[in-house]
């Protein structure tokens, strides 16, 4: 079982949706709801980032008997020092960002939280990928 | 998980169904399909909202009530009804005109439901106190909004408040008060009059509850028809006692923002199920700041708004308001005789557990619906996106799962069809001959006598 989403930089009316359409395929799997909680926290965090750092990005779900793996693959600035930026409350999000209510930094810290595996591979001026696995 | 039954008040009339879709593509849960031209409910997607009754052009869609003769049997004969009851009557009728005429039905005591509401307030405090864990937590006052927690968002069924509803509340009241008057229990009828089909679904098969206390329930419509007929314009016999503890806050409590004023310092209301299912969406994926309690109701304006009403949503609503101001707020019974009665009535309205039914599972098996899942999707690709609903599913996606499932062939799409019939791979009448079976023999003949051929409203 395959999705992909695309996400626009900067559309966060849209942040949301995917997470929100894996919801329903893991629920008609029948996944346990708190499994499927863990899964939806992180990709929405993952859905956030883009939204709120990059200028777009591609999300690829492969859903498998035992597992369901995520790849979120971003345009975006990179991020120059991962270890820093796992860092509860550490966060480059601008100004019109926080408004907005994101941007707390704590992004990718509750993605770590609730998944079984992460991934993050960046290039500065590029663009970063982040590999999310969690079993079921 | 024992697969008890769940009884469902909703029926199609199968001699005024039209076959029409209007249910359908309207069902929070997509329980309904069109099969034979008739529409069918999925009973175990089912929450009983009601969606599909208002949607209805021919009126085909409707609940199965309690006969009122059943009423004769008991000595103590106890109307319950919400307060909502009282306003969705006509102004120039007092409160007094109406009481009088729901006895002159048949009833010898008539109580509100929402008395003594403090019993119930406090009750639901007491819970919120003990179980700090699973915030925010949620109102179970509305059956449609339990059961769709059950069955869409089974994660969040730890945030239902286990405390009873009003009408328990008010039953368990009427108990006390006649047995002080030297009834017994078996002499005693309770009949509750609901302003909804959920609450009707709720008392015959209750949530969280082993059986219902009531012993029969009333269409509010129904009963609304036999008052009209026999309400007296006179001044009617003042019986205000049965109504003694009625306060503001009892009075108020069906209506929006009714409970969510009266707990927690972050609360929120919010009515119509369509904006409950957006908002319990977001609560699920976290996406919601820190709140303490959620009043979630399915109709717009609440239980003003219930199915089985017969006035206008807004006009009820602000009779409510108006009549509220001239009762007295609950805390002034603080220190009241009726204090004895607070702890055996609320031990009482204490509910059993609620457990999840995840009924969009496409298979008990994973690795089944896994390959049903990926089956659907294949499918897709060659569905036109177009949702009309004449498959007889409400969307393609639906049709897609129902096929994957063994539901529902290719051959039911419309559009489908037709590209074959232009490839040469079916012939004209054996096309025609599938949509005749989907919706029925000779349904596309010109008729001017057919079924549905006058629905006016739609």
């Amino acid at each position: 079982m395959e999705l992909s989403f695309s996400i626009q930089g900067g559309d966060f009316t849209r942040a949301g949706h995917a997470s929100s359409e894996v919801k329903k395929k893991l629920k008609q799997l029948g996944i346990d709801a708190k499994c499927i909680k863990s899964i939806v926290i992180a990709l929405y965090e993952a859905e956030v980032n883009v939204v709120a750092h990059a200028w777009s990005g591609d999300i690829r779900v492969e859903i498998d008997k035992d597992k369901i793996q995520t790849k979120i693959t971003d345009k975006g600035p990179g991020i120059p020092d991962i270890g820093l930026a796992m860092q509860e409350g550490y966060s480059t999000a601008s100004k019109k960002v926080r408004e907005m209510g994101f941007g707390a930094g704590m992004g990718l810290s509750n993605m770590k939280k609730n998944t079984d595996v992460l991934n993050i591979e960046s290039v500065v001026g590029e663009g970063t990928t982040v590999t999310m696995i969690n079993y079921f | 998980m024992p697969a008890t039954p769940i009884y469902h008040a909703l029926k199609v009339d199968a001699r005024k169904c039209i076959g029409c879709t209007h249910c359908m593509q309207v069902c929070p849960t997509e329980a309904i399909r069109v099969r034979n031209g008739l529409a069918a409910i999925q009973q175990k997607r089912c929450v009983d909202c009601g969606n599909c009754m208002r949607a209805c052009p021919a009126h085909a869609i409707y609940v199965e009530q309690d006969d009122l003769d059943k009423i004769k049997a008991f000595k103590y004969r106890v109307v319950l009804f919400p307060s909502v009851m009282i306003g969705q009557f006509p102004e120039k009728y007092t409160e007094d005109q109406i009481y009088d005429a729901v006895l002159k039905v048949g009833f010898t005591h008539v109580f509100e439901v929402e008395q003594p509401i403090g019993f119930l307030k406090d009750s639901i405090r007491e819970y919120r106190r003990r179980n700090k864990k699973h915030k925010p937590h949620i109102s179970t006052f509305c059956p449609s909004v339990v059961r769709l927690i059950q069955l869409r968002y089974p994660s969040l069924i730890d945030h239902l408040i286990l405390r009873k509803a009003p009408h328990d509340l008010g039953a368990h009241f009427a108990i006390e008060q006649l047995k002080k008057q030297g009834a017994t229990e078996d002499e005693i009828g309770l009949f509750y009059v609901t302003p909804c089909i959920a609450k009707m679904t709720s008392v015959k098969s209750p949530l969280g509850e082993k059986e219902s206390i009531v012993d029969g329930i009333i269409n509010m419509n129904e009963l609304y028809n036999r008052v009209m007929k026999i309400i007296s314009t006179k001044e009617a016999p003042d019986i205000s006692d049965q109504r003694e503890m009625l306060t503001r806050d009892g009075i108020l409590w069906s209506l929006t923002r009714g409970e969510a004023k009266h707990f927690g310092e972050r609360s929120m209301a919010i009515d119509g199920i369509h904006n409950v299912i957006k908002f319990l969406e977001r609560l699920e994926n976290e996406e919601v700041p820190e709140l303490d309690f959620l009043e979630l109701r399915a109709c717009d304006q609440s239980c003003a708004g219930g199915n089985l009403m017969s006035g206008n949503r807004f006009l009820t609503v602000e009779r409510l308001e108006n009549r509220a101001k001239r009762y007295p707020p609950a805390f002034k019974f603080k220190d009241h005789p009726v204090q004895q009665d607070a702890s055996s009535i609320k031990q009482k309205l204490v509910a059993d557990k609620i457990q999840p039914k995840p009924v969009f599972q496409l298979d008990e098996d994973r690795e089944r619906a896994l390959e049903k899942m990926n089956k659907a999707q294949r499918i897709i690709c060659f569905l036109p996106g177009i949702d009309c609903g004449s498959c007889g599913a409400p969307n393609c996606q639906a049709l897609a799962e129902d096929m994957a499932c063994g539901q529902a062939k290719m051959s039911d799409c419309i559009f489908l069809q037709q590209l074959w019939q232009d490839e040469h791979k079916i012939s004209t009448s054996k096309a025609l001959q599938n949509v005749e079976r989907k919706w029925g023999k000779d349904r596309f003949k010109a008729d001017c006598n057919k079924r549905g051929k006058r629905n006016e409203g739609f």
